[in-house]
C-alpha cells in the first residue's frame, strides 16, 4: 500500500514539500517570515507589551512583591500628579532644544563635508566625527562636569568677558546632551546631502537663483528627511537620558530619573513602567507627526 | 489594514502569554505577600542551623561595593583569597547598588548570604528570605560590640537574624576656607537665607527625608517626631516642606561619592551631608574640609550579614560570616570602606591606629545620636498605633516632588 503511494508521488518528502511550497505562495511567504516575525513580536513588541501590562500592576509596600491585579492607580497618580506633568514637559523641552541645537550645528558641518571637501578629506572627517563615539559615555559626561565646574574651563574662558559659567543645572544638561548626540545628527544629514547631485546646484545658479533661494528650493527639500532622521535619534536619546542629569544636572531631574528612582530606590516596577509609557507615547506622537510630513517615505 | 489586525492579534496573544506566566508566579510567590503586619509581625518559622558541617566548595554573596574585595581593585586589599584558601569555599560576589536591589536579588534564591542595611533587613526577615542565625556557630560574634547585638534591624523577638558588619553616620561636611564660623547644626543646610546659597549639597535618595525629619525632631518638638523613619502624614508633610524650601539653596544633589569629592574639591559645593569616607578622600585630595556630627544627631547605617533561608551553601555562608567579622578582616573592610568596625578586637588590627577613634567605633554616646537607616512602613516603627505612618513608596514619590 505504502509502496504504491511512494510511486504515485515521486521524489520523496523533500520534493513533496517543495511542490507544496510551489503551489501555495502564502505558505512559502509565512515560512520565510516566521523567524524574523517571531523575533519582532516576542522580543520587541512582547517587551513593550509586558511594559504596558506591568504598568497596571501594583507592589506590596512592605515586602516589595508585585501584586498582579489590574489597577489604573499608577496612571491615575501619573496624570493627577502635577510634578510628573512638569517633569514630562521639562524633558520634552530639553529634548527639543537639544535637537534644535544639534540641527543648527550639524547642518553647516554636514554641508561642508558633503559638498566642499575632497573625497579623501571626507573620509577623515567622518572618522573624526565618529571618534567621540568610541569613548565611554561616562567619560564624556564627567569631562563636561569638570569643564562646567565653578572653577572649570568654561568659567575660565568666559571670565575675561565679564560672564560666568552656567554651573550645574538644566543648561549644563542641554550642553552635554547636545555634545553627546551631535554625531547622530551629522551623519544622517551628511549621508542625505551626499546624494544631492552637484549639477542641481549648478543648474540653480545658472537659472539665476540666489544662494538663499538655492538653499530653500533645492538643498533643503532634499536634506529635510535626513534632518528628520537625525532628529529622531537626538530627540529619543535625549528623552530617555538620566545619567547626564545625574552628573551635570545639579538639582534638576528628567523623566528618566523618575523611572530610575522608582526601580532603583523604591522597587516600584509597575509605577516605573507607567512613567516609561510617557516617552513611548511622546515618540509615537512625534513619529506620526513626522510621517504626516512625508519625511519617512524619503528616508 | 489586514496586516494591522494581524499585528494586533499577535500582540494580544503575547500579552495573554505574559499574563499567564505572571499569574503563575503570583501563586508561587504568594506566601510572602500580604505582609505589612509589623506591629505584631511574626516572621515565617525557619529553623536556624544547628551544627556546622563541611564546606560546600563555594558561596554566593550579595554585598555592598567594597565589602568582599578579592584584590581586583587594589592588590593589597584582599580578604577573599585567604578565605578561599583556608576554607576551600570559592566566593562569588554580586555587588548591589541599593538596598532594594539586595532584596530583589535575595528573592531569586540564588544567593547564600547578604550584607543588608537596616532599610532592607526587616523586609528580608518578614518575607522569609533569610533565616535566623545561630550565633554559637560564629565564634567571632562574641567580640562584636554589645551596642550592635539584638537590635530591631537584625533581630526579631530576641532571635538574631544576622551578624553585625559595621556602621557609619551621615555627617555634615564643610569647606573650612569658605564656611565661617564652623557649623555645628543641620540648620546650616536648612536655612533659607543661607549665605552659601547655590553651594549646598544633599544626598539624592528618598531616605534623605529622614534627615529633614531628624532636624525637625530637634527644632520643632511640637510635631512630636520620635523616630525619623516613623512619620505620620502631618510630620511627613512638614519634613517634605522643609526639603522643598531647602531646594532653593541647593546647588546639587549627590548619590555618587566621587561626584561629591570633586564638588568639594572645586568649591562647587561648600557645605552639605557626607560620609566619613568621603571626607577622608576629599582631605586626601587636599580639599580643606572638615566633617562633624551636628548637635541634632544624624542618620546613618548599620549593616548585617544575613544567611538565606534556602541557602545552597549554608556551611560556607557561616564560615564567611565568621571570617568577615574576624578582627583582622573586619579591620580591613572598615578601613577600605571607611566605617566603624563591629568587632572590638578589630581596633588593634587596623593599619591606621587611629581608625577606630576617627570612626568612633567604641564611642557608644556618639552612636546614640545616630538613627540607622530603616524601612519606613505603614505601621509606625516607633510603636504608635493610633496613626498610620507614611510608607517608603510614598517617600519615593515625595522625593520626586521635592526635586520638582
Amino acid at each position: 500500500m505504502s509502496a504504491v503511494n511512494e510511486v504515485s508521488t515521486p521524489g520523496g518528502p523533500v520534493r513533496r514539500l517543495a511542490g507544496l511550497l510551489h503551489r501555495r505562495p502564502g505558505l512559502r511567504l509565512s515560512a520565510l517570515l516566521a523567524a524574523p516575525l517571531l523575533w519582532l513580536v516576542v522580543a520587541y513588541l512582547g517587551a513593550l507589551g509586558a511594559l504596558l501590562l506591568s504598568a497596571f500592576w501594583t507592589t506590596n509596600v512592605f515586602t516589595g512583591d508585585i501584586v498582579k491585579q489590574f489597577s489604573t492607580q499608577n496612571f491615575h497618580d501619573l496624570i493627577t500628579g502635577e510634578v510628573y506633568r512638569r517633569i514630562a514637559l521639562r524633558s520634552i523641552g530639553v529634548a527639543a532644544l537639544v535637537t534644535v541645537i544639534d540641527a543648527v550645528i550639524a547642518f553647516p558641518m554636514a554641508l561642508c563635508m558633503a559638498k566642499l571637501t575632497s573625497p579623501r578629506a571626507q573620509r577623515w572627517l567622518v572618522i573624526a566625527i565618529l571618534t567621540p563615539l568610541w569613548a565611554s559615555y561616562l567619560v564624556k559626561a564627567y569631562a563636561w562636569r569638570v569643564m562646567l565646574s565653578g572653577e572649570g574651563l568654561v568659567h575660565w574662558a568666559l571670565e575675561p568677558l565679564g560672564m560666568s559659567g552656567a554651573g550645574y543645572g538644566l543648561t549644563a544638561v542641554i550642553i552635554t546632551l547636545a555634545y553627546l548626540w551631535l554625531p547622530f545628527m551629522i551623519l544622517p544629514i551628511y549621508a542625505g546631502l551626499e546624494r544631492l547631485p552637484n549639477s542641481l546646484l549648478d543648474a540653480s545658479a545658472d537659472l539665476g537663483a540666489s544662494t538663499f533661494r538655492t538653499f530653500r528650493a533645492v538643498i533643503w527639500p532634499i536634506a529635510f528627511p535626513a534632518v528628520v532622521a537625525g532628529s529622531i535619534f537626538t530627540f529619543s536619546l535625549s528623552l530617555g537620558d538620566f545619567i547626564s542629569v545625574k552628573i551635570v544636572g545639579g538639582k534638576s531631574q528628567l523623566i528618566g530619573n523618575v523611572v530610575y528612582d522608582n526601580i532603583g530606590a523604591a522597587n516600584n516596577l509597575p509605577f516605573a513602567a507607567a512613567v516609561a509609557t510617557v516617552p513611548v507615547a511622546v515618540m509615537v506622537i512625534y513619529l506620526v507627526a513626522v510621517r504626516r510630513t512625508g519625511a519617512l517615505e524619503n528616508l | 489594514m489586514r496586516s494591522t489586525r494581524i499585528a494586533l492579534a499577535a500582540a494580544a496573544a503575547v500579552m495573554m502569554l505574559a499574563a499567564g506566566c505572571g499569574s503563575g508566579e503570583a501563586n508561587s510567590g504568594g506566601a510572602a505577600s500580604g505582609g505589612g503586619d509589623v506591629a505584631g509581625f511574626t516572621p515565617p518559622k525557619i529553623p536556624a542551623m544547628q551544627s556546622l558541617g563541611k564546606g560546600e566548595g563555594q558561596v554566593n554573596l550579595v554585598a555592598w561595593a567594597g565589602y568582599a574585595e578579592d584584590g581586583s581593585n587594589d592588590k593589597s586589599v584582599d580578604w577573599v583569597t585567604p578565605f578561599e584558601k583556608q576554607t576551600g569555599c570559592k566566593v562569588n560576589t554580586k555587588v548591589a547598588g541599593t538596598s532594594d536591589e539586595m532584596v530583589t536579588l535575595m528573592k531569586t534564591g540564588q544567593y547564600d548570604a547578604v550584607s543588608a542595611s537596616g532599610d532592607a533587613s526587616l523586609r528580608l526577615i518578614a518575607g522569609g528570605t533569610v533565616a535566623p542565625v545561630n550565633t554559637a556557630l560564629v565564634p567571632n560574634y562574641a567580640d562584636v560590640f554589645a551596642g550592635l547585638k539584638n537590635k530591631p534591624w537584625n533581630s526579631v523577638d530576641g532571635v538574631s537574624y544576622g551578624i553585625p558588619h559595621g556602621r557609619g553616620a551621615n555627617l555634615l561636611m564643610w569647606r573650612t576656607d569658605k564656611v565661617k564660623p564652623a557649623p555645628d547644626s543641620w540648620g546650616a543646610v536648612f536655612d533659607p537665607n543661607s549665605p552659601y546659597k547655590g553651594k549646598v549639597t544633599a544626598y539624592d535618595s528618598p531616605i534623605y527625608i529622614a534627615d529633614a525629619a531628624l532636624y525637625l525632631m530637634a527644632t520643632q518638638p511640637g510635631l512630636g517626631i520620635k523616630d525619623p523613619y516613623a512619620l505620620d502624614q502631618k510630620q511627613f508633610d512638614a519634613a517634605v516642606n522643609l526639603l522643598k524650601q531647602q531646594k532653593t539653596i541647593i546647588g546639587e544633589y549627590w548619590s555618587d561619592y566621587t561626584k561629591e569629592v570633586q564638588a568639594f574639591k572645586s568649591g562647587d559645593s561648600v557645605i552639605g551631608t557626607t560620609w566619613q569616607v568621603i571626607a577622608n578622600l576629599a582631605k586626601g585630595e587636599k580639599a580643606p574640609v572638615r566633617a562633624t556630627l551636628p548637635k541634632e544627631g544624624a542618620t546613618g547605617w548599620s549593616d548585617t550579614w544575613m544567611v538565606a533561608a534556602k541557602a545552597q551553601h549554608p556551611n560556607c555562608a557561616y564560615m564567611w560570616l565568621d571570617w568577615i567579622v574576624s578582627p583582622k578582616v573586619n579591620a580591613q573592610v572598615a578601613e577600605w570602606f571607611g566605617e566603624a568596625p563591629s568587632n572590638g578586637k578589630a581596633c588593634q588590627e587596623t593599619s591606621d591606629k587611629k581608625h577606630c577613634a576617627t570612626f568612633h567605633a567604641t564611642d557608644e554616646s556618639y552612636w546614640e545620636k545616630v538613627h540607622y537607616w530603616n524601612t519606613p512602613i505603614a505601621q509606625c516603627l516607633d510603636g504608635r498605633t493610633n496613626v498610620t505612618c507614611v510608607d517608603y513608596s510614598k517617600w519615593t514619590q515625595a522625593w520626586t516632588s521635592v526635586k520638582g
